[in-house]
Order: C-alpha cells, then sequence, then structure tokens
C-alpha cells in the first residue's frame, strides 16, 4: 500500500483531495437537480406512493393562473433590477474619493447587502406600512396618499423589488467601486491629456474598462430576480391573492402548503431552465478564457 | 482616478462634495435609522402614535433585553453560530483541498469538475429543495443542526473552490518543483508551502462564507422546524408572530440579527470585498 502511495502520489494526490469535496456536492446538489426534474414527472403528496403522470404536472402549469402570474412578477422584478446597475454605478462614482473617513461611508452604503434578506424584508414591511410607514410620512408631506402597497393586488409586487432593489444596489456599487479602483490611471490621465471630460469620459473611457465588471453585474442581476423568495415570504407570503408571488415562492408554496411535490418539483425544473438560460452565457463566457 | 480627486478643488467643492456625501448617505440608511430608533421606543409611543417624533421614554436597554433575555431569540443566536461556524470551517477544508487540487495538477477531469462546482453554485434553491429534504430525512438528520451544517457546506464548497483554486493558480510552479526535488511529499507541499500561502484567502472566504450561512433564510424553513434547533434568520420570523404590534421588539430583535455579519464585514471589509469580486472574469 505505501509502495503504491510513493510511487503514484502525483496522481493520488489531486483525488484524495478533491474526493470529499466532490462526493458532497454530487451528493447535496447534482443528484438532487436531477432527482427534482425526475420528481416533476410525478403525482406525489409527499408521504404516500408516487404516481407517474407524464407532463401532466406542465400540462396543467400552462393554465394555471397563479403560474403566468408568478412568472410576469419575475420578469417585472428583472426588468426593474436594470435600475440596481445604473444606481450602483452612481454610487461607486460618488465613493472614488481619497477623504478621510471614506472607509467608514463606504461600508455604510454596503450595509444594505450585509444585512440579512429577512431583516431587509422586516426594514421594509415596517417602511410600507399603511398606518405608520415611512413611506407614507414621505407621501403625506408631499400632499398625497395615503398608500397601501403592501395591501394592494398592484403595489405588493412593486414594494417587494423595492425592497430587493436596496441591497442589491448596494452589491453593485461594491463590484463597481472595486472595478473603479483597478483602472490604470494612465488611461484617464492620458485620456484627460485628450481633453476628455465627465460623461463623455464615462462612456468612452471608463465604461469600456469597466465591461468585465458590468458583466458580473448583470448576471448577479438576473439570478437574483429569478432567486427572489425572502422577501416574498416576509412581506407578503405571495398575497394578496397570489398578486406578489414569484416562481420561487409559488413552488415552496405548492410543494408545503398544498403538498404536491411533483407539482412543485415542475416549478423548480422550469425555474431552473431559466436560470441555466441566463447563466449559461456567463459560464461560456468564463471559460473560454480557461487555458485548456 | 475618475472621478477626478477633489482635492485639488477649491475649498467650496470639496464642501460641496462632503455635503452631498452625508445627503445621500442618510437618505440610503432611512430605513435602517427607523428601524434603529423604532427599537428604542416605548409602547405608550407606539400607541400613542409617536412613530416619528423623538421617542418620549427612550427604552434604550428595556426593549433589547426583552428580546434577548425574555425570548427564544439569545437560543437562536447560538444556534446560528453552532451551524454557521462549522459550516465555514467546513467548507475552508473542503475547499482549499479541491482549490489546490485543481489548480495545481493536470488531469482530464479537472476542466468538467470546475465547471460542476460553479454551475452547481448558481442553480436556484428551489430546485434542490425536495430532495435535499428527503436526503436529511433518510440520514435521520432532518430537523438537526447537521442538517443545515451538511447543506450549507457543501453547497458554499462550490464558490469557495473556485476561489481557492483562482488563488493556488497565481503561485509560482517553481516553488513547487523545488520541494519535490527535495522529496517532500506532495501532502506536505499542500500543507506547508499552498496553505500557508493562500492565508489572507481563507480570511476572505471565511468572511464571505459567514455572512451568506448567517442570513440564509430559505433553507432554516426547508430542514428545521423545531425552536430548538432552529437559526436567528426564521426565529426571527416565528416571533414576529407572537409580537403582532410591538414592533419596537421586532425592530431590536432585528437589529440583534442582522450584528454578527455586519461587524465581521467593518472588521474585515478588504478581505470581504477582495472575495465578492474574485469570480469576475479577466480581461
Amino acid at each position: 500500500m505505501n509502495r503504491i502511495w510513493l510511487r503514484h502520489q502525483r496522481a493520488l494526490t489531486p483525488v484524495l483531495l478533491l474526493a470529499p469535496a466532490a462526493t458532497l456536492f454530487l451528493v447535496f446538489v447534482i443528484y438532487p437537480i436531477t432527482a427534482s426534474i425526475g420528481l416533476s414527472l410525478y403525482d406525489w403528496d409527499g408521504v404516500g406512493p408516487r404516481r407517474w403522470v407524464g407532463f401532466a404536472n406542465y400540462y396543467e402549469l400552462a393554465s394555471d393562473p397563479v403560474f403566468w402570474t408568478a412568472a410576469a412578477n419575475n420578469l417585472l422584478w428583472l426588468t426593474l433590477n436594470g435600475a440596481a446597475p445604473l444606481l450602483g454605478l452612481g454610487i461607486a462614482l460618488l465613493l472614488n474619493q481619497a477623504i478621510a473617513g471614506i472607509r467608514i461611508v463606504r461600508a455604510l452604503f454596503f450595509l444594505p447587502f450585509i444585512i440579512s434578506p429577512v431583516v431587509v424584508g422586516l426594514v421594509f414591511a415596517w417602511f410600507f406600512n399603511t398606518r405608520f410607514g415611512l413611506f407614507n410620512e414621505a407621501l403625506s408631506w408631499l400632499g398625497l396618499g395615503p398608500l397601501a402597497p403592501l395591501d394592494s393586488e398592484d403595489g405588493a409586487i412593486f414594494a417587494i423589488v423595492t425592497a430587493g432593489l436596496w441591497p442589491q444596489v448596494a452589491y453593485c456599487a461594491i463590484l463597481y467601486l472595486t472595478g473603479l479602483i483597478t483602472i490604470r490611471p494612465e488611461m484617464i490621465d492620458a485620456a484627460r491629456v485628450d481633453g476628455a471630460r465627465g460623461l463623455a469620459m464615462l462612456r468612452h473611457v471608463v465604461m469600456p474598462q469597466l465591461r468585465p465588471v458590468t458583466f458580473i453585474v448583470a448576471m448577479v442581476c438576473i439570478v437574483n430576480a429569478l432567486r427572489g423568495f425572502d422577501l416574498v415570504m416576509i412581506m407578503t407570503g405571495g398575497g394578496p391573492y397570489d398578486s406578489s408571488t414569484v416562481l420561487g415562492y409559488y413552488m415552496y408554496e405548492q410543494t408545503f402548503v398544498s403538498t404536491r411535490f411533483g407539482y412543485g418539483a415542475a416549478i423548480a425544473t422550469i425555474l431552473f431552465v431559466l436560470m441555466a438560460a441566463g447563466v449559461g452565457v456567463f459560464l461560456w463566457r468564463l471559460l473560454r478564457r480557461e487555458p485548456r | 482616478m475618475f472621478p477626478a480627486p477633489l482635492h485639488r478643488r477649491p475649498r467650496a467643492v470639496q464642501a460641496a462634495y462632503r455635503a452631498a456625501l452625508a445627503a445621500s448617505l442618510s437618505v440610503w440608511l432611512l430605513p435602517l435609522a427607523a428601524i434603529a430608533l423604532t427599537s428604542i421606543r416605548s409602547m405608550d409611543d407606539l400607541n400613542s402614535g409617536n412613530y416619528w417624533g423623538w421617542p418620549e421614554q427612550p427604552q434604550l436597554v428595556a426593549n433589547y433585553a426583552a428580546v434577548l433575555l425574555h425570548s427564544e431569540m439569545t437560543g437562536f443566536i447560538v444556534n446560528s453560530f453552532l451551524i454557521t461556524l462549522p459550516a465555514v470551517a467546513g467548507t475552508l477544508v473542503l475547499s482549499s483541498m479541491a482549490g489546490f487540487a485543481l489548480a495545481r495538477y493536470r488531469f482530464k477531469a479537472n476542466l468538467a469538475l470546475l465547471v460542476m462546482f460553479i454551475a452547481g453554485n448558481l442553480v436556484p434553491f428551489q430546485i434542490l429543495m425536495i430532495p435535499v429534504r428527503g436526503l436529511m430525512l433518510d440520514l435521520g438528520l432532518y430537523d438537526t443542526r447537521w442538517a443545515l451544517i451538511l447543506f450549507h457546506t457543501a453547497f458554499q464548497t462550490g464558490f469557495c473552490t473556485l476561489f481557492m483554486r483562482n488563488f493556488f493558480r497565481q503561485l509560482p510552479e517553481a516553488l513547487f518543483d523545488a520541494a519535490r526535488l527535495d522529496g517532500w511529499s506532495e501532502l506536505r507541499i499542500f500543507w506547508q508551502i499552498g496553505l500557508p500561502l493562500v492565508r489572507p484567502a481563507l480570511a476572505a472566504m471565511a468572511a464571505i462564507v459567514f455572512t451568506f450561512v448567517w442570513n440564509d433564510y430559505f433553507w432554516s424553513l426547508v430542514l428545521v422546524h423545531s425552536n430548538d434547533v432552529r437559526p436567528v434568520t426564521s426565529g426571527l420570523q416565528s416571533l414576529r408572530g407572537m409580537w403582532v404590534a410591538s414592533w419596537n421588539l421586532i425592530a431590536a430583535g432585528s437589529l440583534v440579527a442582522a450584528l454578527p455579519p455586519v461587524v465581521l464585514f467593518f472588521l474585515m471589509q478588504r478581505h470581504f470585498i477582495a472575495g465578492l469580486t474574485s469570480g469576475a472574469p479577466e480581461e
């Protein structure tokens, strides 16, 4: 045994080092993906026997109005998340100055990203509260309101997406600020000598340099728009009347509240396919740069 | 530097910049300030409709004491630590081993494994939910802290392996060749040369994984349900049902739940940000 090890250790070491991580990842991440896709073809209450139903769960989804509401809300989330890169870039530009105390100021701007989504949800449930929320307080100063976004079928999802934007903008600001700091100063100085200023400089010199960052930012915004669950659960529970549900939340609800595990798995599979389409581009681009 | 540094500009411009910074920061953190202010209000304040004025009888201690001493909050916080710390340790061990193997050895499945770790980390949790819960039930770990520790360790290992691999890859090959010429075993090279050189990366990983695991809400709903093992995220939500209109307690509880990752972030800001931006494709 010892002799085999000594002779082949350069081949065996990577196997040994990878085995625990790969095993755990295969068991708890890769296998569950395939198991969920398989389960989506069954009717199952989570306890009793499973019954094969083929694509029946998917046919049912096609005519399930709540499923389409959820999908539309995810799309809305995705669209409104488009504000995050812009605001994040704005904050990053604001923070890219070397003044005393800037480190603390930066950290405070990034804070929403560090705070648990549960707390973000509670903070915004309080913010949008009809009776005493700061939102209505502000509206009344403007002579408007009161509005009850969390109790309204049209407004609830907007309140949730707004809450989601808070940490999302903070994240984008972190990524953009890091990008701005790593731009080579010669580039900027040379452009400045050529007379580039302000917005023109931003557009023609800085943004091209930030392209890899913008790419990551876009990816993260897409992934998080599809991942939405915590804020929906905390702020509205999908209501009123399922108006603010999203795919991630509807899946959870169908599985554990309605105990329709197969149907839940079908929703999860669709979510997975949507994510794969978005993320595939990212991975392809990441790996194209890897030397073989 | 872009925008142009302000320290060469007139004092008025600098003052205007500081004012703009302070104003935008206050607006940005307004929701948080509101909850901090609420956390020290008395019930009398809330009942009499004093939501936004100065607190009449500030309860700097009383509300926090009520939350920490007379609710299950302290237990939830302890649970969060008992789940998060082992998960962080497990993730660091597994991902530094796997990252080293992927960075320093050539073999056929190398790229495929890397893709697996990255791709697996980006999937929506919902696609894993039912089978992972089933696995934990089969293993007899459902509704124990181990279910959360095990799952978080497995999942976080994906992202961290990519991160550690990128770090190990930057080390010069000559270092390792020299050790091999001296007759060092491969494992000793990993342990005594590789690991000590990536210590900053390990610190960054620890901070990030701590935050992700601490803040997790979804899996704490799916894998546990007893209050004895619940972490602070789902614990807070369950206390909300009990405290209904006591927004001052909910606010105090929220701030307590948010605190540990925030403290860690302030202590390790640089490491933390280096870790977050490490997945970027270099151009």
